[in-house]
């Protein structure tokens, strides 16, 4: 039997709470260069981590991520036109406090980076980046907004970052600040005490597809050390667990949100990918526009769809996509068990024409083309709570 | 969980029980942890001729699918059809009611060349040192 996890590796990125990971016993691998905790077999394991976010709650820690900040550096609307010109969503719409889904785009239409703008000031921004993209996006950022009245700073190392994810995240959260969170709308964020932490970043969002907060703490081991045992000991109440990205993953695909490098890359242009609410064309000139018009006009080559395993058999990502006639017409971008539909399913790309509900696609999986169908998705939607009076 | 004395094992931790010329093939218990929640499990139908080291099947969990190699050579007698309802039995009793397959030598003699239980323990714990290194 191969081999699945990694050996310590002295050589690999680790997050400030990577002693604490190790210490519980964490299965830790390589993601994108850093040394992360992918399952805790001492406490629940995969499966248990990921329906202890759907029914209560769990804690991730993603420091690994990355954080820009865009701010102005003279006259007013500087840093809005330096976010406006490299992003495609409309950032003008945001509100102080409001954040929404964005991604960066090379001049083909394709994606550097899918990101979440956070609008902190009338000229102040916080762009938070996937971890395998960090150096690529500061990079692409600072060279794209040279001329601009507007100041770029990398503050990737300065925050650690944890997610605390389920209908009782915001239970846990409560006892930790006296912010009152309830007011704080999905995707929207404040500034509060959080452990007696000062100003922390508080913000609705996350990766899970069920409610949940990120908040941004200062990366020293000491104070990250503390806020994750701060967040287990408040969470016992609830059942919380801490949760690797082996949930984070099947969390988000059951959600059906995408992942770098899998749904979205440098291949994969904004209408393939599905991402047209989220691409503000309308707004005025961004890196990328012209490219997406060309494509618009053009008319897609593949599509993104959901799929449902109908034969006994997993598929997995970049596992080769057929139809029925056996002619190959496409590739799964991310493929899983799902532990709360208790189905295999996946994302892939196929033809147009292949999109329809029901359409019978064939994954080559070992050799053996197994069936599977196309599903509608989000596979998993939140149940959205009953307002009482 | 205890390594049988009576197993044989590879560095690739599956283990061999040998009655005559009939052996019996699983993975280990450290297979199994590295593995996490097994929740499939493809194995070859009877008849099927099997080759030390090559492929007999495999195994998988939510993140990975995992190969299991054959131990000895030989032909496929009986597959464990439990595991196709019931996966998590390669967790829970992985030496026992998780075994994957039965199969008819080819040579017998071929096994003693294979870890006995202590050796193989120690091969183990080497990896875990390695691991939290």
């Amino acid at each position: 039997m191969e081999s699945v996890t990694s050996p310590a590796n002295s050589v690999l990125r680790k997050t400030p709470l990577n002693a604490v990971h190790r210490r519980l016993g964490a299965k830790m691998v390589n993601f994108g260069g850093w040394d992360m905790p992918v399952e805790y077999p001492s406490s629940a394991g995969l499966i248990a981590e990921h329906r202890a976010v759907r029914n209560s709650c769990g804690v991730f820690d993603v420091s690994h991520m990355g954080d820009i900040r865009i701010h102005t550096r003279n006259r007013p609307g500087g840093a809005l036109a330096a976010v406006q010109y490299t992003t495609m969503n409309d950032a003008s719409k945001l509100a102080i406090g409001q954040a929404h889904y964005s991604a960066m785009l090379y001049p083909e239409g394709t994606f550097v980076d899918d990101v979440i703008v956070h609008r902190l000031g009338e000229d102040d921004f916080l762009l938070v980046i996937n971890a395998g993209t960090r150096e690529k996006d500061v990079s692409w950022v600072r060279g794209n907004t040279q001329g601009m009245d507007c100041v770029v700073e990398d503050l990737s190392d300065a925050y650690t970052q944890l997610a605390i994810q389920g209908p009782h995240a915001v239970d846990v959260l409560q006892k930790l600040t006296d912010t009152n969170l309830d007011p704080i709308k999905n995707y929207w964020f404040t500034h509060g005490t959080v452990c007696g932490l000062p100003n922390t970043l508080i913000a609705r969002t996350g990766y899970t597809g069920e409610d949940g907060f990120e908040i941004y703490v200062p990366s020293d081991v000491a104070t990250s050390e503390r806020v994750w045992s701060a967040v287990l000991e408040a969470g016992k109440q609830f059942h919380l667990v801490p949760c690797g990205l082996g949930a984070r993953n099947t969390l988000r695909l059951e959600s059906k949100m995408a992942l770098y490098g899998h749904e979205i890359s440098e291949k994969i242009n904004v209408w393939e990918g599905g991402l047209d609410r989220y691409c503000r064309m309308e707004k005025g000139d961004f890196i990328g526009r012209a490219a997406l018009q060309k494509a618009r006009a053009a008319g897609v080559q593949r599509v993104l769809v959901g799929l449902e395993m109908v034969d006994r058999g997993i598929a997995r990502d970049e596992y080769r996509c057929f139809n029925e006639a056996g002619k190959p017409v496409g590739v799964v971008t991310s493929g899983s068990p799902s532990p709360t539909l208790c189905k295999n399913i996946a994302l892939a790309y196929v033809p147009p024409t292949m999109a329809a509900l029901g359409t019978p696609i064939f994954v080559e999986i070992r050799c053996q083309k197994c069936r599977a169908q196309v599903v509608a998705t989000p596979f998993y939607k939140r149940p959205r709570r009953a307002i009482t009076v | 969980m205890a390594y049988p004395k009576q197993y044989r094992y590879t560095k690739e931790h599956e283990w061999i029980e040998t009655k005559g010329d009939i052996a019996t093939i699983g993975i280990t218990d450290y297979a199994q942890h590295e593995l996490g929640d097994v929740v499939f499990v493809e194995l070859p139908a009877p008849g099927t001729k099997v080759s030390t080291g090559k492929t007999l099947g495999s195994v998988e969990s939510v993140k990975a699918v995992s190969e299991i190699y054959a131990p000895a050579s030989g032909e496929v007698i009986e597959s464990n059809a439990s595991l196709q309802n019931k996966p998590e039995t390669l967790n829970t009793e992985p030496h026992g009611a998780g075994w994957l397959v039965k199969i008819k030598l080819a040579n017998p003699a071929e096994v003693n060349s294979l870890m006995d239980a202590a050796a193989y323990e120690a091969y183990i714990e080497e990896k875990q040192k390695e691991a939290s290194a």
